[in-house]
């Protein structure tokens, strides 16, 4: 895959690799392929999050890494050893599962001390008790998993997964269950403890703010493959393909025509308007493609406003819906070739708003701007992405 | 308290009415009648009328005389709870976690034979067991038996006919103990690394106590008190309690000895069922 070639670590199979390293794995069940010839290394000691909506083959790649799924062909290697067949119960893989899966006649002790009696620990209770203290529950270790809140349950199934010092620790969606606020300061523990004791996280989730908030690194997973994979502001500021584009935050795509191609910048005839985009930034060889632009990178004014940005300017354009959110106003509008663009500007009080109907200028930086492959569909990942 | 509350009260109250009732006219009354009965004179007959003496001596001569056939109940009971444990938790296993599509089908099947009479069950054991019959006769080709060997009229042929009767009542419970539990917890104990066996003994099996109880329970009591077993594949010479019962009842006419056996076999039951509950120690989980 084009995306590994260009991994900085990247080595011969050969070379014993000490992070989890995936490679051509391919799960096929009777009736479809969940995962399709999957190559993907991550790093020891990172966070890694496998995002993607449902069905798209993160949760099926999660379990044959935690051994609960045999793969149909590929190897996985974890720190050098092939754990492709090993049984779960012998590799150094701890799972938090989705729905925590605590063990219900043990009580929260006996629930995160059942890893360390199986391979008869010394000292359990003393791990146990420094575990319960990172986790913040001391006082419950004698209470039922059931007399305990999702917040807390959550945070027994990370103890539980933890106290074995996995080479790998995998979260299987572990925050779906909790309501948005909980979910956020989750978020924060769990990036904080993993810094903490330094494992590999592997995350599963469909949320692109979960994993953009937690991960250091981001794979986006659609149909059984990596789509692609990188530092979360990476994906954000220069996603290779619509599905990205759209699946992690929102974008404008506009159809357009190669004009010209230099070192360093990608002329485009987007209808009827040049405009550049940084070669670093054109992902197509084609000699069409999709201009894509983040709707906070656009700038609204008035016709004829000169506005900070030389170069990309696309007059014309009529204000067709306008949206306070507090933090920013969010307008959609309608350009001359019939496409409505989102603007969302941050409401610093310095402009005023404008209202609906009203003609507008909408301007931006050539370097943020991005062009696709014009095959792809504008719509991928789209709804998924608002859905989740 | 609100008024739909109190409402809900007397609704949940008037619920209870029926069953308490049936169980209060065909239960506490007859009951209270076999106490009595236990206690009357023995000497007394159907013609001349009991007289009530409160003769406690009635349960020391029933100890006394009967002492075999109780054990002997008692012991068959508990050897086919067991096989049928053993044999029901299989099958209950298998039919939760690896029957798939089949589970319902298989559930019936596990019902079937209720829709064939319980006589003529027991009675086609005969056949199955008789002296000349396949079973027999592979035995004694192998050398299990002796040449003169049976299974008829033998202890083995009673706890085989207890167990066959009785394997329903151990399968249902179980199933739906088992059925219940949560696949996830069983993966989540092969990841914290225990071997399937570790787990099936640290996972499984706890979490589906609930209904290795009640289907012992629902197994025990009934094989202890029941004769039909005994009777048509045991030997006259290995009586078991419920026979001698009967016979003093129809055949003997010793109301006060048939009762003081029925309240003995009765009290030993719960004592038993008490502190097996206990051990089990799932108090909470009932």
């Amino acid at each position: 895959m084009s995306l590994l070639a260009e991994a900085p670590d990247q080595v011969a199979d050969d070379t014993p690799y000490d992070g989890l390293r995936l490679r051509s794995v391919t799960k096929a069940f009777a009736s479809f392929t969940a995962v399709d010839g999957l190559d993907l290394d991550v790093p020891r000691g990172s966070f890694f999050a496998l995002l993607g909506p449902s069905g798209c083959g993160k949760t099926t790649t999660l379990r044959m890494v935690a051994g609960l799924e045999t793969p149909t062909s590929g190897s996985i290697t974890l720190a050098g050893q092939d754990i492709t067949y090993a049984k779960p119960y012998r590799r150094p893989v701890n799972t938090v599962f989705q729905s925590y899966a605590l063990f219900p006649h043990l009580d929260i002790f006996e629930n995160v001390a059942f890893g360390l009696r199986r391979r008869r620990s010394a000292d359990v209770k003393t791990q146990v008790h420094e575990m319960l203290e990172l986790v913040e529950l001391t006082s419950q270790a004698r209470k039922k998993p059931a007399q305990l809140s999702g917040g807390q349950q959550q945070r027994v199934a990370l103890a539980r997964a933890l106290i074995n010092k996995p080479e790998v620790l995998l979260l299987d969606e572990p925050l779906g269950a909790l309501d948005l606020k909980l979910r956020r300061s989750m978020q924060i523990e769990i990036k904080r403890i993993q810094t903490e004791v330094g494992l590999t996280f592997v995350h599963v989730t469909h949320d692109q703010e979960e994993a953009m908030t937690m991960a250091d690194t981001v794979a986006v997973m659609n149909k059984g493959l990596i789509e692609q994979m990188g530092a979360p502001a990476e994906l954000y500021e220069n996603p290779r393909s619509t599905f990205v584009a759209n699946f992690l935050g929102q974008s404008n795509l506009i159809e357009g025509a190669v004009l010209s191609r230099s070192a360093d910048v990608t002329t485009v005839d987007m209808q009827g308007i040049s405009v550049s985009v940084p070669t670093g930034r054109t992902h197509t060889d084609d000699a069409a493609g999709w201009v894509g632009i983040r709707p906070e990178k656009v700038l609204i004014g008035e016709e004829g406003e000169a506005l900070d940005a030389p170069g990309n300017t696309i007059p014309g354009g009529v204000v067709s819906d306008v949206s306070f959110v507090g933090v920013s106003t969010q307008y959609l509008v309608r350009m001359p070739w019939g496409q409505e663009l989102q603007v969302f500007e941050q409401n610093t009080g310095r402009r005023r708003r404008f209202a609906p109907g009203e003609r507008v200028e909408l301007s931006w930086r050539p370097e943020y701007a991005f062009l696709l492959d014009r095959s792809q569909d504008a719509g991928a990942g789209a709804v998924a992405g608002v859905l989740a | 308290m609100s008024d739909t509350e109190r409402r809900r009260g007397k609704v949940g109250y008037l619920l209870l009415l029926p069953a308490v009732l049936w169980l209060g006219l065909f239960f506490v009354v007859p009951f209270y009648s076999l106490l009595a009965t236990s206690l009357f004179d023995q000497s007394g007959s159907d013609f001349r009328g009991y007289e009530m003496d409160y003769a406690f001596g009635n349960y020391v001569d029933v100890l006394r005389d009967y002492w075999q056939p109780l054990v002997r109940s008692l012991l068959y009971g508990a050897i086919a709870t067991a096989i049928c444990l053993v044999l029901g938790y299989v099958l209950a296993y298998a039919i939760a976690f690896k029957a798939g599509r089949w589970k319902n089908l298989m559930l019936v099947l596990v019902i079937a034979p209720f829709f064939t009479s319980f006589l003529i069950r027991t009675l086609s054991w005969k056949l199955i067991l008789s002296d000349d019959g396949f079973i027999v006769n592979v035995l004694q080709a192998v050398h299990l038996l002796g040449d003169d060997g049976r299974l008829l009229a033998t202890p083995v042929a009673v706890v085989a006919g207890l167990t066959y009767n009785f394997l329903p009542f151990m399968v249902l419970p179980l199933f739906a103990s088992i059925d219940k539990i949560d696949h996830r917890l069983i993966e989540a104990s092969g990841d914290l690394y225990a071997h399937p066996v570790v787990g099936f003994f640290k996972v499984t099996w706890p979490l589906s106590l609930p209904g290795v109880v009640s289907g012992t329970l629902l197994t025990f009591i009934p094989a202890v008190g029941d004769y039909i077993n005994a009777q048509l594949l045991g030997s006259t010479n290995q009586r078991v309690i419920g026979s001698v019962i009967e016979s003093q009842f129809t055949d003997a006419n010793n109301y006060p000895v048939a009762a003081a056996l029925s309240m003995v076999l009765m009290a030993l039951i719960v004592v038993m069922v008490l502190v097996y509950v206990r051990r089990a120690g799932t108090e909470e989980l009932l």
